[in-house]
């Protein structure tokens, strides 16, 4: 297992009410992506622990670009993942984020 | 919320109902399954209150340990509710997700009038926390008793991808009643675990139509194992919870009296039948060989012609 974290500043807060979303099962090439609305809103935190070692290189491209499209001010995501694939990484934070867009249940 | 958005969120429900509950995850389940917005989790993914033992094996955790547990309204009437994830580690027993289902039960024992339902999703004990698992089981089984003894209903719904298997082949014995689809298998020993240890000539787990016929969801209909067979979707699980739930008996010695001499009499009727087909020809099924292959709607209403396992018994 690795552990990696990835501090963004964003530009502006994530819309929304909601405090927490969970998406995505643990299994081999998916995720679970969990978000919680618990940072200053200019910042977006993504802690990982995959099973796979040796991508933090292509998991810093693909939050990067998550945090430049969606701009998540204020979430800290927490991710469990069983070796996806990139493009399996961003549909699932892409969800997460829009999970969050919504208002509190 | 104005009553436009009401009905639009109500519709909205009802459409999301017609999804497959096997294709679902558990927690779309849970979701879908209870009435909107109704849920409150216990120990949600929050909490991250994960498996102890994972770790030890490298291998990834999931922040609810594989199972929904909470409570909910089912058709305004408050239920507690546990859902089996098949999809992280085959929705196996761990020591943290066997404890949120035993803690669940004994609340529901404690409080004595809310029922329960399981939604069983499990190929049965995780090997990694092998000794933890099994004794999860075992608390799981007690609890469900003691459950049952102080008057809750405890419902079994299976139908997922991984089935239920090993120790939730015994829980799912242990409750009042169970619904199962086609595709929600109900054994202990799962196909594989037979071959290795009696023998291909045994049990062929490579053979899809003698596992489905065997441990599929019609012939335990069909053998009383299983008192309402449904199709898969969430509508046909949440009408078939319904339909138990005001249909169980109250629960004492005379029902595992009644439940053990149902066991014996099928032992003696069936016992010496070599295959699934032969249990159903004599059950007195005409065109027993076409059973696997029929469309759920047809083969509830030829179930339905069968008897059905006795009321007192379970």
């Amino acid at each position: 297992m690795e552990d990696l974290n990835f501090r963004h500043a964003t530009r502006q807060r994530a819309a929304g009410t909601r405090k927490l979303a969970v998406i995505g099962v643990v299994a081999s090439g998916n995720l679970e992506v969990l978000a919680e609305r618990v940072l200053p809103d200019s910042e977006c935190l993504v802690e990982i622990r995959t099973a796979a070692a040796g991508f933090g290189e292509v998991w810093d491209a693909v939050i990067a670009d998550f945090v430049k499209g969606y701009s998540p001010g204020g979430l800290r995501f927490s991710i469990n993942d069983g070796g996806a694939r990139p493009d399996t990484v961003s549909l699932r934070l892409a969800q997460a984020a829009r999970l969050m867009e919504e208002d509190d249940q | 919320m104005s009553a436009s958005h009401t009905q639009r969120t109500t519709s909205s429900v009802e459409l999301d109902r017609t999804a497959s509950w096997y294709e679902s995850s558990a927690r779309t389940r849970v979701r879908l399954l209870l009435d909107p917005g109704s849920v409150v989790e216990f120990i949600g993914p929050e909490k991250r209150e994960v498996s102890p033992h994972l770790k030890l094996f490298d291998l990834p955790e999931q922040f609810d340990d594989g199972i929904v547990v909470g409570l909910g309204r089912l058709d305004g009437s408050p239920v507690f509710v546990a859902a089996q994830e098949g999809n992280f580690m085959g929705g196996a027993f761990g020591e943290v997700h066997g404890a949120k289902l035993t803690g669940l039960l004994r609340a529901a024992r404690d409080i004595g009038s809310v029922p329960v339902l399981i939604l069983f999703d499990t190929g049965g004990v995780r090997l990694q926390e092998a000794n933890a698992g099994e004794l999860a089981i075992a608390e799981i089984m007690r609890a469900v008793i003691e459950a049952r003894t102080a008057g809750v209903k405890v419902i079994g719904l299976i139908g997922g991808r991984a089935g239920c298997y090993g120790g939730g082949g015994l829980i799912a014995g242990c409750c009042s009643a169970l619904a199962v689809s086609e595709q929600g298998r109900i054994s202990v020993s799962g196909p594989e675990v037979i071959e290795t240890n009696r023998g291909v000539e045994e049990f062929d787990s490579r053979d899809r139509a003698l596992v489905w016929r065997t441990m599929g969801g019609k012939h335990r209909r069909l053998l009383g194992g299983a008192e309402v067979f449904v199709d898969d979707t969430v509508q046909d699980f949440r009408e078939a919870a319904l339909e138990l739930l005001s249909s169980i008996r109250a629960f004492g010695i005379d029902t595992l009296k009644a439940e053990q001499s149902r066991l014996e009499d099928r032992l003696q009727r069936f016992g010496a039948c070599p295959d699934a087909v032969d249990i159903w020809t004599a059950e007195g099924i005409p065109d027993a060989v076409s059973i696997p292959a029929l469309p759920a709607d047809q083969f509830i209403a030829l179930a339905d012609k069968v008897r059905r396992s006795s009321r007192d018994a379970r």
